[in-house]
Formats: structure tokens, C-alpha cells, sequence
């Protein structure tokens, strides 16, 4: 099985059912699509992230309502440094969909989702302890895993795997 | 599906009578219409490992809760960061600790999914059937303490009994009981030995009476029955919100199996039923699950009867570890071998999320690969994790004797939430 190329270009993927929803809806907010290895990935706008979830949650069609994982990358030193991750995924159809947004380095924040799913509540936070990404509207946004007087973020890229000794 | 108010109740649970500062004649005249703050673990035997829940209480019935986590955080993620990609297969024993090959597959199959890598079917089948053993493996430690947290003892040992055997069985294939490693990217670490599926066959046939066993003792018990009938109920549409799976959300009505919907592995060749109960109780958790040792012992009958032959690792030797022997007598086989412990192998760029169905629930390994030799990024998402946030649903409102109940039906794994 050789990999198939990965399919980059919007336009042909614009006949994808959620992604002609999110265009439809409002085209501003998707930034860029990736079909690779049989999984979708969009880019959107981050200041549109809850409206879009919201929204792909309460499509009668294919109903996007369960949210399997959020989680985030950090690009360092690249700019935008940190990429947000959402994993969505259809119960009536089984489809699964891969949300993304991009984030300054320099003040990552990002609006919660925890008003479309109370289920990124922990989610959210551990993004916030291991990143130190923030998200905005979050209910109890504090260390999730980490001691509450942790100095850092340990996923981070230029924190050392060993710890600060 | 409707919009849930999340903004005002999730503050942290203080005692409010650490600000009136003082004894009981004090703040007697202002205590009695307050609630009661009562810190339970992590070192609580029925909190299933280092579980700490804060409750703030009302006499006997739960006004509020709030799981505290992350006393087994361990890091894992960063660790994978700076481990070869063969290298971090024996991590992923250790994050859900009760089903090791669910997270062996999970990770496998995403680094192949990455890869483009075709996996031989004899491999797929003995994935396919140790799986099966394993979340046999999970589902009896989860009855047997489950029950003994209710008070049924006898159950724990029966169910311990049948848990050996098949920690045997583990033992045989990998040399380990519990963190197996088994599962290699590629393939299997080994043949099965000589022997091995005569004895499974042995077990498969007897382990369906050890289920009429536990379910003697405890389905029509009307002690159990009262302990769990209409105990922590939780709504599909809450279950559903607050991102449970598994057991948990299929004993709420929601019919989701990724081993049937998302087929992995092989599982597209087998014929099992997905047990759904509508009633959201601890009792529906409990027959969901009991009902998944059948389907997961008559998988193991299936797998055994139709094991193909073939080579158990795929024919990639720039990934898949040569034999041993080969190794040993033919110099290629050794550079191979040398170069895969030394440098690693490449992975393309690229990123995947592979879901697979632990015991627990959608157990998720989503990788991030720069096209080197280390993962860019490797995140699992744990079925604990989830679950665990729908603990509070179950439980606010209930009487506190019911929070044990609601813990075990859950069936938390810590090592799995904190990683």
C-alpha cells in the first residue's frame, strides 16, 4: 500500500460535505484543507473556532457532536507557533473530521469550546498547563495535571525533556 | 442538542467554614444550612488507583464534585518526543495499564497508517485475537473490584482466577504478564510459541461458564440489583456532551463500536454483537459489560478457527526488526538491524489519528510526524479521561454511598487520565 499523495488544494475538496457546509456557512473562516491518508484536516480562522464548531454540531446531515480530543502542537520556533486540534466525530455517520487553528507564539489564546462541549473542559486545561495556551470563556481555566505552583509548560518545544535542574 | 450552562459551576470546591475560622459554638448558628467539603483519595482503596475527588456535600447527598487529577502524570508525551519511533511501544504499556495490546495497536497502527505499511494477515488475526484477550483481561479486573467495592468479595476471586490464565497466555507470547509490548510496528515482536493456541482454544471453550458463574452471583442478586438499578444515571445527550465512550456511552442507548464502525486490524471479519442498554445506569454499564466478555470470547473462537498462516512481520526491512537468527548469519540482516536500533527509521511527514476500542472506551493516538526519526508529537487521548467527566453528572444529586458505585461502573484507569 504506497501512500497517495495528499490532496492541498481547496478547490478540490470543496465538494466534501463539511467542507462545503463550513465554505457555504462562511467562506472567510476556512484557511486551508488536507485530505492525507484518508483523513480530512481543515484550518480555520481562530477567532471563528466556537461558531464553527457549534455550527458543525447542529448540522441535521451529518451531525458532527461528539468531540473525541482536543490537543495542541507547538511549531517552535516557527511562526504561528502553536497549532490547536480538534477531533470530531460524526455518531450517526462515523465520519470523522480534524479542525485546526493556528497561534501566535507571543499570546496564544484561543475562545473555549466548552459551551459547544462540556467535554473540552479537561481538555482545554491541559492544553493550558502542558502548552500554556489560554482559551477564553473557560470556566476553571487552571493546571490540570501539573502542580498548581509549576513554573512552565512541559510540552513545549524549548523545554528541556529532563526538566530545569 | 442544547447549549450547556458551563460558566457557573465549575469553580473549585472550598470549605466555607475555613473563613469563619474558628470551632463549633462559633459558627454553629451559620453552619446549619451549610454544606460539608469532604476530600476523598487519592489514597481511597474504591477510587481505582490515585483518583482524588473533592465533594462538597449535604448530609448524605452530593451537592457538588470535582475529580483532581494528575497524580500519575508521568510525562509520557514529552517522552515519546525524544524516543525513536520502535522505542515508544513500550511507553504505551504503560498509560492504560489493564489493557497494554489496545494501546500497543493503537500506537502501532497510527505509525503504520503513516507509513502507508500493509500488515500480513496471520498478524492482523493475532492482533485481532490478543485484543480480545485483553479486554477480557480489563472487563474481569473491572467486575471483580466493581463487585467488591459493592460488597460482593466471592467475585473478585473468581474473576482473578480467569485473569491469570490469560496473564499466562501474555506471559507465553511476550514473556511478559502485564507490559507486554507485543505488538511491534510491522507486525508481532514474535511467533506465537508451540502450544499456544491449544490452550487458548482450552480456555475459549470453558470461559463462557465462568460468565454464568459471575452472573449467578451478582445479575439477580437483589443487593447488587439495589446498589446499581437507577444508580448515577447519566442521559445520552449528557453522556454524548461530556465526550464518553465505550461501556458508558452504549449503556445510555448510543450504539457506537469502532471495532464494528470503524473496523481496524481485521475486525471487518468477524461477526460479534454490540451490546446497547438504554437504561444509563451503573446496572446497564454493568450488562453492557458483561455481555462484551461473551461477544469478546465467541471473537476469540473465531480468530482461533480461522488463524492464516503466513509470516507475522511485514516484509520491510528498513522498519521491521530482522529475526533473530537472521541477525546472527547474514550480514544485511545486521546492518538492517544496527541501523534501526541506532538511527531509528523515517516516517513521512504527516500527521494521523487512529482510534481503536479499548475495554474503557475510543482509546486515540493522534502522531505528528517531520519526516525524522523521533515523533513530532504523539497525544493520547485516553477513554478515562473522558469518562471521568462524566462522573460528576452521575453523581450530583445521589447519595454519596452511590459515588463508589459510580466510580467502578465507569471504570477508571488512572494511568490512562494522567499519562
Amino acid at each position: 500500500m504506497a501512500l497517495a499523495p495528499a490532496i492541498t488544494d481547496l478547490e478540490q475538496l470543496k465538494e466534501h460535505p463539511a467542507i462545503a457546509r463550513l465554505v457555504g456557512w462562511n467562506a472567510a473562516v476556512v484557511q486551508q484543507a488536507k485530505f492525507d491518508r484518508d483523513e480530512l484536516t481543515v484550518w480555520l480562522q481562530k477567532e471563528m473556532i466556537r461558531e464553527a464548531c457549534a455550527m458543525l454540531r447542529d448540522d441535521p446531515n451529518c451531525p458532527f457532536n461528539f468531540l473525541c480530543d482536543v490537543t495542541c502542537v507547538d511549531w517552535h520556533p516557527s511562526e504561528p507557533r502553536f497549532e490547536v486540534v480538534y477531533h470530531l466525530l460524526s455518531i450517526s455517520t462515523k465520519e470523522r473530521i480534524r479542525l485546526k487553528a493556528r497561534l501566535d507564539g507571543s499570546s496564544p489564546v484561543i475562545e473555549s469550546v466548552t459551551s459547544v462541549w462540556p467535554a473540552a473542559n479537561f481538555y482545554e486545561r491541559e492544553i493550558f498547563d502542558l502548552f500554556g495556551v489560554r482559551f477564553t470563556g473557560h470556566p476553571n481555566l487552571k493546571r490540570l495535571l501539573m502542580p498548581d505552583d509549576w513554573e512552565g509548560h512541559p510540552l513545549r518545544k524549548d523545554y528541556p525533556v529532563e526538566g530545569y535542574r | 442538542m442544547a447549549n450547556f450552562p458551563s460558566s457557573v459551576d465549575d469553580q473549585d470546591i472550598v470549605s466555607n467554614r475555613q473563613s469563619t475560622g474558628g470551632g463549633m459554638d462559633q459558627s454553629s448558628d451559620q453552619s446549619i444550612d451549610q454544606t460539608m467539603v469532604l476530600n476523598m483519595g487519592p489514597q481511597h482503596p474504591s477510587t481505582h488507583g490515585v483518583l482524588r475527588l473533592v465533594l462538597e456535600i449535604d448530609g448524605e447527598t452530593v451537592v457538588r464534585m470535582k475529580p483532581e487529577i494528575g497524580y500519575l502524570h508521568t510525562g509520557i508525551e514529552k517522552t515519546c518526543e525524544a524516543k525513536f519511533y520502535h522505542q515508544v511501544v513500550p511507553l504505551t504499556d504503560r498509560i492504560d495499564y489493564l489493557c497494554p495490546l489496545t494501546n500497543n495497536l493503537a500506537y502501532c497502527l497510527a505509525v503504520e497508517k503513516l507509513l502507508g505499511m500493509e500488515i500480513p494477515p496471520k498478524a492482523q488475526w493475532m492482533r485481532v485475537l490478543m485484543n480480545e484477550l485483553t479486554r477480557i483481561n480489563s472487563h474481569l479486573v473491572w467486575l471483580g473490584t466493581h463487585a467488591m467495592d459493592l460488597g460482593a468479595m466471592t467475585v473478585f476471586l473468581y474473576c482473578f482466577r480467569e485473569r491469570e490464565d490469560i496473564l499466562r497466555f501474555f506471559e507465553m507470547v511476550s514473556g511478559q504478564r502485564m507490559m507486554t509490548s507485543y505488538f511491534r510496528i510491522g507486525g508481532l515482536a514474535l511467533e506465537p510459541p508451540l502450544g499456544f493456541f491449544e490452550k487458548v482454544k482450552k480456555f475459549a471453550d470453558r470461559f463462557p461458564g465462568n460468565v454464568d458463574e459471575y452472573e449467578n452471583l451478582l445479575t439477580g442478586n437483589p443487593i447488587f440489583m439495589m446498589r446499581t438499578k437507577g444508580v448515577a444515571y447519566i442521559s445520552a445527550e449528557d453522556a454524548i456532551a461530556m465526550g464518553a465512550s465505550g461501556p458508558t456511552l452504549r449503556g445510555s442507548g448510543i450504539d457506537l463500536d469502532l471495532r464494528r464502525d470503524a473496523p481496524y486490524s481485521g475486525y471487518e471479519n468477524f461477526k460479534f454483537k454490540v451490546p446497547v442498554r438504554t437504561e444509563g445506569d451503573v446496572f446497564a454499564r454493568y450488562l453492557c459489560r458483561v455481555q462484551e466478555l461473551r461477544e469478546s470470547i465467541d471473537i476469540v473462537q473465531q480468530a482461533l478457527a480461522g488463524m492464516p498462516e503466513g509470516p507475522v512481520k511485514a516484509d520491510s526491512p528498513k522498519v521491521v526488526l530482522p529475526d533473530r537468527e537472521k541477525m546472527k548469519t547474514q550480514m544485511e540482516a545486521l546492518i538492517y538491524h544496527f541501523k534501526i536500533i541506532t538511527e531509528g527509521f523515517s516516517v513521512p511527514a504527516g500527521e494521523v489519528y487512529q482510534a481503536v476500542e479499548s475495554p474503557r472506551g475510543e482509546m486515540g493516538y493522534y502522531v505528528v510526524s517531520d519526516g525524522t526519526g523521533k515523533p513530532y508529537r504523539v497525544h493520547m487521548r485516553g477513554p478515562s479521561f473522558a469518562n471521568l467527566q462524566s462522573l460528576a453528572r452521575m453523581c450530583e444529586g445521589q447519595l454519596l454511598a452511590d459515588v463508589v458505585a459510580a466510580i467502578g461502573s465507569i471504570d477508571v484507569v488512572l494511568g490512562d487520565i494522567d499519562r
